[in-house]
């Protein structure tokens, strides 16, 4: 009877250590089976070449990837500055002036915000945010656009990151010990003077990560950014042209580009490099943010 | 001191107003959907399988990628409880509390979690390439069970640290392997492990990136795991990709019953989440 315990138990043990390595395993395995996919098109071509050139004709061989890149950075850098103020007032509001009854409101608000599926996200985006970029913003700048802009990637993309920003940025807050402000408050600064003197100064490094984590989110939205960016191949001039960020050019194309290798190992290029961004970027982030964990809990 | 006060009740109206906006935007999205999707939303949209000329405005339903999409979550469900509960026991029960192994996983975990879905999509495509699979139902389910395996381990692991530890230690303390510890434990943790699989659910659901090239698109409910299967996301997107006005209206009415879908599974992940604070021994 004991053995038989004593076999379950060793059992169960090995069997948790096999899964715990699988899933260690499975970052690298990814990273590595996207990386032998991409390297027939860099052994063809340079890869500085393949980052820097604007050309992109399959049928011909060239395969540029600057259009792709520069649109996802700018939709994921107008994301982020527009969704960075909007998370840092709800969070400090939040935090420090919020009732319970507001703050409880509010975790659901910031739940279905996150929950909410990418191409609702496009859904609505097609419906509203394009058609008043094509009818009431860009006339005022340009002559003519469709509505279907980086613009409108970036004001999309901005609502689906909100979420992740203040959640993350909440928690930063909380991490900061409550003594520290009550020492502030009780020198007589007002909540404002706290926030801005202490709880702003102190969570700085987090919330430089919880930017980062959110760009890295943003550089990997697909559907969404898909449906309202307009997906052109050209190199925009400006935030009222259509863009053609990198997810969007893999989920258009891939699955029926297996008849050209070259095609298909470039855009698993795409793909690696999406990966290798989207993995620094987080292992930055999440190591700054367990170290501001850590900072204040003996 | 005018001004101190002054400022501070200029920065509480911006605050208020940030937050109202951010508010304002979540009801603007689901009544936009609910607006534009309504008129065409019957019952024949939920019960009945796309009918000849679906695609040009003639009748029928998306019954198909409805059920497609619940046979993919329950799937990958059953693939990623299988592994991310043993995983969570093993980090917070069988290893050391401060082990380098326990954060390796975590953070792992965090990388995962950090992966965006074309890129599992396409790692899952070259995977079933490699297999010699086609997209297929099987391939969708292996695929979202990539995806949401770091989100459920990421959620239950978090509600699994709250737990107190004077519970495994008077378990132990009776002479209990840890196995029939875990056992013990894993039933005081259910509410908490409800949560994990509905955020799980709610995010599984609604992916397209991740089905688009490893499930296929199909007309009919697949009865074997190698035919491929239609996904309400993609349905709706494809729906919308037509020139046909009916056939994007109801697209509008697909996207209700996803973001009704994604209503009834935050709430009730809400309510098992309070349920688990209440209970916390």
């Amino acid at each position: 009877m004991r053995r038989l315990r004593a076999a379950k138990d060793k059992t169960a043990r090995y069997l948790m250590l096999g899964i715990a390595i699988f899933t260690i395993l499975l970052l690298i395995v990814i990273g590595l089976c996207l990386f032998f996919k991409a390297l027939p098109i860099m052994r063809e071509k340079n890869l500085w070449v393949l980052l820097t050139s604007g050309d992109w004709k399959p049928f011909k061989g060239d395969f540029g990837f600057l259009p792709f890149i520069l649109s996802t950075f700018y939709v994921s850098i107008i994301a982020i500055i527009i969704a960075l103020p909007f998370s840092i007032l709800t969070s400090i509001y939040l935090n420090s002036y919020a009732s319970k009854h507001v703050k409880r409101f509010f975790e659901p608000v910031v739940d279905l915000l996150s929950g909410i599926p990418p191409i609702i996200y496009g859904v609505w985006g097609t419906l509203t945010i394009v058609p008043l970029i094509a009818n009431k913003i860009a006339p005022r700048f340009v002559e003519f656009s469709t509505g279907y802009t980086i613009l409108a990637g970036g004001v999309v993309l901005a609502v689906m990151i909100i979420p992740l920003l203040i959640s993350i940025i909440l928690e930063v807050f909380r991490s900061i010990p409550k003594e520290m402000t009550d020492a502030s408050l009780a020198m007589g600064a007002t909540k404002w003077q706290t926030v801005k003197k202490v709880i702003l100064r102190k969570s700085f490094s987090g919330i430089m990560a919880a930017t980062v984590l959110a760009l890295s989110r943003a550089f990997g939205e697909t559907m969404a950014v898909l449906m309202v960016c307009g997906n052109v191949t050209q190199i925009p001039h400006s935030i009222f042209d259509a863009g053609y960020p990198l997810p969007a050019l893999i989920a258009n194309n891939y699955g029926e580009m297996l008849s050209m290798p070259s095609y298909e190992s470039a855009l698993m290029l795409s793909a690696f490099l999406l990966f290798i961004i989207v993995v620094l970027f987080n292992g930055l982030s999440r190591v700054t943010l367990i170290q501001i964990e850590k900072r204040y809990q003996f | 001191m005018i001004m101190k006060q002054l400022e501070e009740k200029i920065f509480k109206v911006i605050m208020i107003c940030a937050a109202m906006i951010i508010l304002g935007v979540l009801v603007y999205i689901i009544g936009t959907v609910f607006y534009k999707g309504l008129p065409a939303l019957t019952l024949d949209m939920i019960t009945k399988l796309p009918g000849g000329g679906f695609y040009l405005g003639k009748e029928g339903g998306v019954l198909n990628a409805i059920v497609g999409s619940i046979y993919i979550i329950l799937g990958s469900l059953v693939i990623s409880i299988l592994i991310s509960v043993p995983l969570v026991m093993y980090i917070n029960f069988y290893l050391p509390a401060k082990s380098i192994f326990s954060s390796l996983i975590r953070f792992s975990l965090d990388i995962l979690f950090g992966i965006p879905s074309i890129v599992y999509g396409a790692f899952g495509f070259a995977l079933m390439v490699y297999l010699g699979i086609r997209a297929s139902l099987i391939g969708g389910i292996l695929t979202v069970a990539m995806l949401i395996m770091p989100i459920m381990m990421r959620s239950f692991d978090e509600i699994t640290r709250l737990l107190s530890r004077d519970l495994p230690d008077a378990l132990l303390s009776l002479g209990a392997t840890k196995y029939e510890m875990v056992k013990v434990i894993l039933r005081q943790l259910m509410p908490g492990l409800v949560t994990a699989i509905l955020l799980a659910i709610g995010r599984g659901i609604g992916d397209a990136a991740t089905v688009l090239f490893t499930a296929g698109y199909t007309d009919n409910i697949p009865t074997a795991l190698n035919q491929p299967a239609a996904t309400l996301p993609l349905s709706i997107f494809f729906q919308l990709g037509s020139p046909v006005e009916e056939v994007q209206n109801r697209a509008y009415a697909s996207a209700i019953i996803l973001t009704v879908i994604i209503l009834i599974l935050s709430f009730t992940a809400r309510y098992f989440s309070s349920k688990f604070s209440k209970n916390k021994i």
